[in-house]
């Protein structure tokens, strides 16, 4: 088992492009990538995307995208594992050269849904969910997590408001991030003011239908230093799953999908939440990010959103979350979204964040969950020093 | 040379047969009648009811029947389903032209695949007609229980007469032998002859009828001659029974036909529930009959008549037993049912409509 | 969904049946065959009463593709009262009227109308319980 590192990383802007085919959203952060680790093949590429074939027609992304890229014969697949895709294929990526089966790896993430009318999207992304069970009764992705919040709302006493320093926080940061899709900041008074989407979810606790790419190249440790000025280390890369239904689930206010995967991130890195310096939360929508901020240990049952509430999940406090702007700001292309997790930790790492800048930050978690908690992809990174 | 009355016999099995269970459905939704007076006629003339049961958006005859199999099934108490050997269900407005409601019926209460399902058509009678057919089933030993159902979403042309009355609901009643039932058939009849007063034709959307002549030729020939005949052949009168149901297309019908055959308004009013729930076509005199059974005292005995155009009328007789007392309350009551009421206006009515048209 | 695939789940989708482990008594809806306790093989049939409570709920107002004709509707985690929690609409009852705890029972409707040629999908929803007379 090798030591594995990232050497590069790109991104593109999250939004709505219309004059972007999939298979070209997938080609600019790539290439981007491969120019930012200096290289010029690859020993294999994994594509992390939920939705093509439902959306855009299109599946087999993986000799698609190589082709296309110029890495024709080379391995290459789609992963799938809904909203984590592009986390499911940076840890097949990592498997790899963990494994010693392969050097150059390239990870993409990319997601194209804005092709599609609305209700289409909808029902794409409730595939995330229990076909058989939940789907089939009709409801979305977002009722799925109203439910949750609302539940949530009404065992520990919060009020709806309460949750405005999510998307408080997410959209201040992303006023720093050139690549997030919305770029104005948001204010406790706007998110009263937003529009109800489905009770008590509203637009500002809700991530956006968008298009987005991003891709890391992957490498040995031990090589990387070479290779990069600034290689990043994977110090876990940890998978937990769940009960795909919520009410299968063992207490649906409970993400035991993300506290197995978590735990066993830390085990992997030997750390503990005190370590974690930023974390790329999976914040589709704002109860799933207090739920996260419990699963992985920085908060007690129902205190996540305390967390927030007090301040502590800014980039000057305890626990900084969505330093670029999150799902919710930078946006969440689907498959894509767990590739720019980790591309911004690697940004923060490499002290590249700008005015989002965590001071020192040296350890950093990134962590993408598909559907409403079924699979759970955490990786956490650090800085390599010399 | 026609026959008499008098020179048809009874109709009654062998063996003794009776209602073992009875169960009841009216959707919550209604429209008042002085809606669509407020819409189709600026508010003006009378109205024949005060206001109708309309269906809900997720609501048909599907659906309606279980749930009406289900009240009879819990009031039966512990019946295997596998021993129900018909389920059928009698409708104007089957969800399928082809595909029966009734094996739908049958899954959902566990009694496939051992069972009779084929839906049955007679206008406002289908209901009355398959209970005519689960009696002889029953009665002769080829099957220990058969399930009836009558259930209508009616529907009317808009702005027609008959909209202000097309209901929905029906009733379910399991059939079995009668030292098990909470009322006893003492005996049926049918009266039943070729006369167009209300039709539709396979793929049109709504009814037409004959005005005036669905009165006269159509409903108190058919409704008198059945239950005269049937009291003639079982020696009764009027004054032997403590209830008569007969079916309500609006309210002035069985009342006229009650006093032309002898019946005060006393015995009629129990059963009477088109007011309320309007006319709902082939559950209409059956869910009169649950309304009457939710009162009735051991011993009663009631007279039963449908009518449906096309045209004809089923006639029973049934005596109530003891096992009625315990046996009613375990399933809601056809008037928590009436009691259960949202009211909606002409455009809601529209919407909810609409879709059992699609 | 096709017509196959909802035939196969008729039996949960029109009277709740799930299974019964015969070595730890869990109530298993809907059927999965190995018990998620215990994990041995649990087959044995079990028909749910369809008495349950709301755990929570929330209205649908964008529905995905083939529930147009019903939105706005109510959806519910319902907790059975065997023990089992259900994904479900609502039904027969206002929106505002809702709320968690609220006593419910299961009623079989249509979950998807079909259009003017295609089959119908009957399946569970819940409404506030009406029971039997008092």
């Amino acid at each position: 088992m090798r030591d594995v590192a990232i050497i590069g990383v790109g991104q593109t802007k999250v939004g709505e492009h219309w004059d972007i085919s999939l298979r070209h959203l997938a080609l600019g952060p790539l290439q981007a990538a491969m120019a930012d680790a200096g290289v010029a093949r690859a020993d294999a590429l994994y594509v992390g995307n939920m939705l093509s074939g439902e959306l855009a027609g299109q599946e087999h992304l993986g000799a698609l995208v190589a082709d296309f890229a110029g890495l024709r014969g080379v391995e290459a697949f789609k992963i799938e594992a809904a909203c984590c895709s592009g986390a499911a294929a940076l840890r097949m990526g990592y498997v790899a050269v963990a494994g010693g089966l392969a050097d150059i790896v390239i990870v993409v993430g990319v997601e194209k849904m804005t092709d599609a009318l609305g209700p289409d999207a909808t029902t794409a992304l409730a595939m995330a969910a229990d076909g058989d069970y939940e789907a089939a009764q009709g409801i979305s992705f977002v009722a799925i997590n109203a439910l949750l919040m609302r539940r949530y709302m009404h065992e520990y006493g919060y009020s709806h408001q309460d949750f405005a320093p999510f998307a408080v926080n997410a959209h201040r940061n992303a006023t720093n991030n050139p690549h997030a899709m919305f770029r104005f900041p948001v204010t406790a008074e706007r998110f009263a003011r937003a529009r109800m989407i489905c009770a008590p979810i509203n637009l500002l606790d809700s991530s956006p239908i968008c298009d987005g790419a991003a891709a890391v190249v992957l490498a040995p440790a031990d090589a990387a230093h070479a290779l990069s000025a600034a290689p990043i280390r994977i110090a876990a890369s940890a998978v937990g799953t769940d009960a795909l239904a919520v009410h299968d689930r063992r207490d649906p206010l409970v993400l035991d999908g993300a506290i197995l995967s978590t735990r066993r991130a830390y085990e992997q890195a030997g750390v503990g939440p005190e370590d974690i310096d930023l974390f790329e939360l999976h914040d589709a929508f704002s109860i799933m990010a207090s739920l996260s901020l419990e699963a992985a240990g920085f908060a007690d049952k129902g205190q996540g959103l305390r967390l927030a509430l007090e301040g502590e999940i800014g980039i000057e406090g305890h626990v900084p979350v969505t330093t670029m702007g999150g799902l919710k700001a930078r946006g969440h292309p689907v498959g894509a979204t767990g590739v720019y997790q980790v591309v911004e930790v690697v940004q923060q790492l490499r002290g590249l964040a700008g005015a989002n800048q965590v001071p020192n930050a040296r350890t950093g978690m990134a962590q993408n969950i598909g559907g409403s908690g079924a699979t759970v992809v955490t990786h956490i990174l650090e800085r390599m020093v010399d | 040379m026609t026959l008499s009355v008098s020179d048809v016999e009874l109709l009654k099995p062998d063996r003794e047969v009776g209602i073992i269970g009875y169960g009841a459905y009216v959707p919550r939704y209604r429209l008042p009648a002085s809606e669509v007076a407020r819409v189709w006629a600026g508010g003006q003339g009378g109205t024949p009811i005060t206001e109708k049961s309309v269906p809900g958006l997720d609501e048909d005859v599907v659906t309606m029947s279980i749930e009406a199999a289900r009240n009879g099934l819990v009031r039966a108490g512990d019946v295997d389903p596998a021993l129900i050997r018909a389920v059928w269900v009698g409708s104007e407005s089957h969800p399928y032209a082809v595909k029966p409601t009734s094996t739908i019926v049958a899954e959902a209460i566990g009694a496939t695949p051992h069972t009779q399902a084929g839906d049955w058509e007679f206008a406002c009678k289908a209901g009355t007609e398959a209970l005519q057919a689960a009696i002889g089933f029953v009665g002769s030993g080829m099957a220990r229980y058969a399930l009836v159902i009558g259930m209508d979403t009616a529907q009317a042309r808009p702005g027609d007469a008959l909209e202000y009355t097309a209901g929905a609901g029906g009733a379910a009643y399991l059939v079995g032998p009668a030292a098990e039932a909470l009322a006893v058939l003492e005996g049926s009849f049918s009266y039943v002859t070729d006369t167009p007063d209300f039709w539709r034709r396979a793929y049109q959307h709504y009814p037409s009828h004959g005005g005036r002549f669905t009165g006269r030729p159509a409903y108190f020939k058919h409704v008198v001659a059945a239950a005269q005949g049937l009291m003639e052949a079982l020696v009764t009168e009027p004054a032997d029974y403590a209830y008569a149901v007969f079916h309500q297309p609006n309210v002035k019908f069985p009342q006229t036909v009650a006093k032309r055959l002898g019946f005060t308004p006393a015995q009629i009013e129990d059963g009477l529930l088109v007011n309320e729930i309007g006319n709902t076509y082939a559950g209409s005199s059956l869910i009169g009959l649950t309304a009457v059974l939710d009162v009735a005292a051991p011993g009663d005995r009631v007279l039963l008549v449908s009518y449906g155009s096309g045209a004809g009328s089923d006639s029973f007789s049934l005596r109530v037993t003891e096992a009625i007392l315990e046996r009613r309350q375990r399933a809601p009551a056809t008037r928590d049912y009436i009691l259960r009421r949202v009211e909606i206006d002409y455009a809601t009515y529209v919407r909810f409509t609409r879709a059992l048209r699609e | 969904m096709g017509v196959p695939r909802n035939w196969r789940l008729q039996q949960q989708r029109y009277r709740l049946v799930g299974e019964i482990c015969e070595k730890c008594g869990a109530r298993i809806f809907p059927p999965r065959d190995v018990c998620p306790e215990c994990e041995v093989p649990a087959k044995t049939p079990l028909a749910f009463s369809g008495r349950g409570e709301v755990y929570s709920y929330s209205t649908v107002y964008n529905p995905p593709r083939g529930f147009e004709e019903f939105a706005p509707y109510t959806v519910a985690l319902v907790r059975l009262e065997e023990g089992p929690m259900v994904t479900a609409q609502l039904t027969d009852v206002d929106a505002e009227q809702v709320r968690i705890g609220m006593p419910v029972e299961m009623v079989t409707r249509k979950v998807q109308g079909g259009g003017e040629a295609g089959a119908i999908v009957y399946g569970y929803k819940f409404r506030p319980a009406i029971g039997p007379t008092a």
